[in-house]
């Protein structure tokens, strides 16, 4: 912790301003979990060897261009964080449930800690959970909606991955090794100037943000070209799946607002590092022109995070209605909207600096106004659902705990763009309460939902659907029970980022929240117990078809987990829906006459060795180790230049290989037997438990 | 959906070759456009800040614009004869297109050695990047923009290598296309710089 701890303020020629003394062994918290995760990681890295794994996960995943492993990847690591930062929360939670007492140092976390722990709590929630669902859904599921054997980039978006992995390992090294920021999420100056945050924390932040950040604006580059260019042949925009369409939108939201974050992040770096003036309060600076620009980034990012979440609601509606999406124009047109005006709000994140009343009616109105395209989805949804053949299963469960928590979450927010209101509630516990309204009701249960959905498309089996269920209801009530009480506590006048507090009326409704919590935990250790029970039950929730809900998009027309290749011949469509199509016209599951060979892309090194070095870059220019971070600069251009002069990086896949796997998908199309044909046709496919 | 048209299977029997480079060229040009966005962020910044000299030397003491002018004929003289590099390429001059992409080089190299002098100057005049927010504002435009040119002139130097190697390949005459829009994508930010910074600067 930085209050006991020397600064080192002049970096050693060899190793910066890295000292033995920059590792906290004196806070058991840290020490208990890093031995915790040393003896996991050691244990997991000794496994792997002994079991001779390591050449299968270099060849077969880490060194992958496959869209689907990556994506499958990215929703590992984001599991991963999402316990980190949930176990966030719940020392979050237990530290004001506790610490009811009028003077700092109650409960049993020191201020200087606290101030971490929110701190990496929002950053790993946004940056390494709810960004990796997304990316991770995207590109398993997007190419294949489409009609696309990979993604436009394969190499870049290998790059993607290992550059947001280097950026989340960026982040846990502080943990162990120096401090995190403790200035809160988004680290104002002058707070997180070098006057107020002397140490490494706020470096680690920029560092992890800016390695990460780069790799999200390659995807989005990546999505866009994939989209528009790569669709199957009929596929007019229009015709794409609501999935694909929303994913679409957040991609083009990367590529104009994460520009935004890299200049942020450049000159708060600059300013910290060789004393410019860009937000410092004194020489000319200007503090409100971060606010200003961070938010600029930061409005549109809940967009990236939200929109594609509504693609997955609305497929999985559709699928679960068994009816064509309701109004699916003016979703898409009701998307666009969102889209352009997510540009146009972002000064109701901070009301109260000052801008002046017609400012703040401007993005006060602005900010109702972007409620009604939403509202629209909302109405799109219902509808398909009136009059359908609703079956209730755990993707669907999901959507529904969505309907009502967004809803809620969707009007605290209308409540709080009024800049009027804003002033009361701002940097409460209302506000704490709204965001985390609509991020988890809305993002994180759609991804959940997502998951779900696509989990055996992923991987070849269901998930316990009875397992599903649970966790959606424990989510749920925890949910409630976690976030309504701060609502009230915001009305009671309680602000945000308290290590402790002198009013004991606020304490009743902090151990209701402290306990939503706990069963929150319950929630997401019944969905990690829910993947170790379906993974090891696999045998007996295969999914042979490739489309165990009767589902209506083009991902489902192919095998269950989908050839390498995605499809031996590229679909032609003439419907929305294109895979009801086929099977209304009773083309589904024929086999093709013949097949052609396939280009595809070879794995290359390249991603994962200029991602790992990137890490290096980052932790030299954390600890001012300015010989290292040249030669990793260096090193990375260097292993960029190797790449570009390698010959030989795609193939084609030979005819004789295409009809073995595919008479492998057919046979196994015949183990399922006649019933489940007919049960096709009927409408009425299950998922057994 | 209606009744699909005779012999329709769902899939296409016959696969075209996919346009590859034509992807590669369109996602340059998507990444310009978050360029575009980045450049305007800096533009931004540097509008916000242009008058925070606080009490260090103002800009219209320091722009000399036939120096500027000077750097700004090197540059977009260094577009005209990247297209022309370009042009060679497409009449399958290797030569033409080495010299031309050389003479780009030199011109750049040129700007670059006139911009990192004024820096120098104009550090030593007490405008240094640490000075004031409006230098600050000024060296993290101006920087950004050289620093751009710098890393699309080592591309230049990888470029060599790779037309050494592979000759006029398709796959080189795509990375050349992709530096071309950048280069050229360059001059028009330096336009803008030199319009907004150093003209609007000394007026």
């Amino acid at each position: 912790m930085s209050s006991n701890r020397t600064i080192v303020t002049e970096a050693d020629p060899i190793f910066g301003r890295l000292t033995l003394d920059s590792i906290p062994y004196d806070d058991p918290i840290i020490m208990t979990t890093f031995t915790v995760v040393a003896i996991g990681g050691l244990g997991l890295a000794g496994s792997i060897l002994y079991f001779g794994k390591l050449k299968y996960l270099w060849e077969e995943w880490f060194t992958s261009v496959d869209h689907k492993k990556i994506g499958i990847m990215y929703v590992i690591v984001a599991m991963i964080m999402l316990f980190r930062g949930f176990s966030d929360a719940l020392l979050m939670r237990s530290q004001q449930a506790v610490a009811v007492a009028s003077e700092s140092g109650a409960g049993y976390l020191p201020p200087e800690h606290y101030d971490q722990i929110f701190t990496a709590h929002g950053v790993i929630m946004i940056f390494f959970v709810a960004m990796p669902l997304v990316v991770g859904l995207m590109n398993i599921v997007v190419p294949l909606q489409i009609g696309a054997r990979d993604v436009a980039f394969p190499f870049l978006n290998s790059l993607s991955f290992w550059l947001f992995v280097s950026g989340a390992l960026l982040m846990n090294i502080s943990l162990f090794v120096g401090e995190f920021a403790a200035t809160g999420w988004l680290a104002y100056p002058p707070l997180s100037g070098i006057e107020y945050s002397p140490w490494v924390g706020v470096d680690y932040w920029l560092w992890a943000l800016q390695i990460s950040g780069i790799g999200t604006l390659l995807t989005g580059v990546n999505f866009v070209v994939t989209i528009l260019r790569m669709r199957a042949p009929g596929m007019t925009l229009m015709k794409m799946p609501v999935f694909t369409w929303t994913s679409f939108c957040a991609n083009v939201l990367i590529v104009v607002a994460f520009p935004i974050l890299t200049v942020s992040l450049t000159l708060l770096t600059l300013d910290r590092y060789i004393g410019t003036h860009f937000f410092t309060g004194d020489m000319g600076g200007n503090q409100m022109m971060y606010v200003n620009l961070i938010w600029a980034w930061g409005h549109p990012e809940v967009y990236i995070l939200i929109l594609p979440a509504f693609g997955v609601f609305s497929e999985i509606t559709a699928t679960f209605s068994r009816k064509r999406l309701f109004g699916y124009t003016s979703l898409i047109w009701a998307t666009i909207c969102i889209m352009v005006m997510s540009f146009v709000v972002w000064l109701h994140h901070f009301f109260t600096m000052g801008a002046g009343a017609n400012v703040n009616a401007f993005f006060g109105v602005a900010t109702m106004i972007i409620s009604i395209p939403t509202g629209v989805k909302i109405f799109n949804w219902l509808f398909t659902m009136y009059k359908g053949q609703v079956e209730f299963s755990a993707p669907m469960w999901w959507t529904v705990s969505f309907f009502l928590t967004f809803t809620i979450g969707g009007m605290t927010g209308v409540m709080l763009a009024i800049p009027a209101a804003d002033f009361v509630l701002h940097n409460s516990l209302f506000l704490v309460a709204h965001f985390h309204n609509v991020i988890i009701g809305g993002s994180l249960f759609g991804y959940f939902a997502g998951i779900t959905y696509w989990w055996p498309k992923a991987t070849g089996f269901s998930l316990d659907e009875t397992l599903g269920k649970w966790a959606c209801g424990l989510w749920t009530v925890g949910f409630f029970m976690a976030f309504m009480p701060l609502y009230i506590l915001g009305f009671m006048g309680m602000t945000r980022r308290l290590n402790y507090y002198d009013n004991p009326v606020w304490n009743n409704w902090l151990l209701v929240a402290g306990a939503g919590a706990l069963i929150v935990l319950c929630a997401i250790a019944v969905q990690f117990y829910q993947m170790f029970a379906s993974i090891r039950d696999q045998k007996s929730n295969r999914d042979w078809t490739g489309d165990p809900w009767n589902a209506r998009t083009l991902e489902w027309a192919t095998s269950s987990p989908p050839p390498f290749y995605n499809f031996a011949l590229l679909p032609e469509v003439r419907d929305r829906d294109h895979w009801t199509d086929m099977k209304e016209l009773g083309l589904a599951y024929k086999k093709p006459s013949k097949y052609q060979r396939i280009h595809m892309p070879k794995n290359t090194w390249a991603g994962i060795v200029i991602g790992g070095i990137s890490l290096v870059l980052g932790f030299a220019m954390v600890w001012w180790i300015w010989w290292l971070a040249i030669l990793s600069g260096v090193a990375m251009l260097g292993a960029w230049i190797i790449y570009a002069f390698q010959d030989d990086k795609d193939y084609y896949v030979e005819v004789d290989q295409i009809e073995a796997v595919e008479n492998k998908h057919f046979s196994n199309l015949g183990r399922v037997g006649e019933s489940v044909t007919e049960d096709l046709e009927s409408d009425a496919v299950t998922i057994s438990v | 959906m209606g009744t699909p048209r005779v012999g329709y299977t769902g899939y296409i029997e016959k696969e075209l070759h996919h346009d590859y480079g034509g992807d590669t060229v369109f996602g340059f040009w998507i990444y310009i456009l978050s360029d575009c966005v980045l450049f305007a962020t800096l533009f931004a910044v540097f509008a916000v800040l242009q008058n925070n000299f606080a009490g260090t030397i103002e800009a219209r003491d320091l722009f000399e614009l036939d120096y500027v002018l000077a750097e700004t004929g090197l540059l977009l003289t260094s577009s005209f004869t990247f297209g022309l590099a370009v042009l060679s390429a497409n009449h399958k001059s290797m030569r033409g297109l080495v010299g031309w992409l050389m003479v780009t080089f030199g011109l750049g190299a040129g700007f670059l050695y006139m911009e990192i002098n004024e820096f120098i100057h104009f550090t030593h005049e007490g405008a240094a990047a640490w000075s004031s927010g409006a230098w600050s504002g000024f060296y993290a435009l101006i920087g950004t923009h050289g620093l751009h040119v710098f890393a699309g002139m080592l591309w230049m130097l990888v470029l060599f290598g790779l037309l050494f190697k592979e000759g006029l390949s398709e796959n080189n005459i795509v990375r050349l296309m992709c530096l071309s829009l950048f280069w050229h994508f360059l001059d028009i930010i330096w336009i803008c710089v030199f319009s907004f910074v150093y003209l609007m600067g000394v007026l």
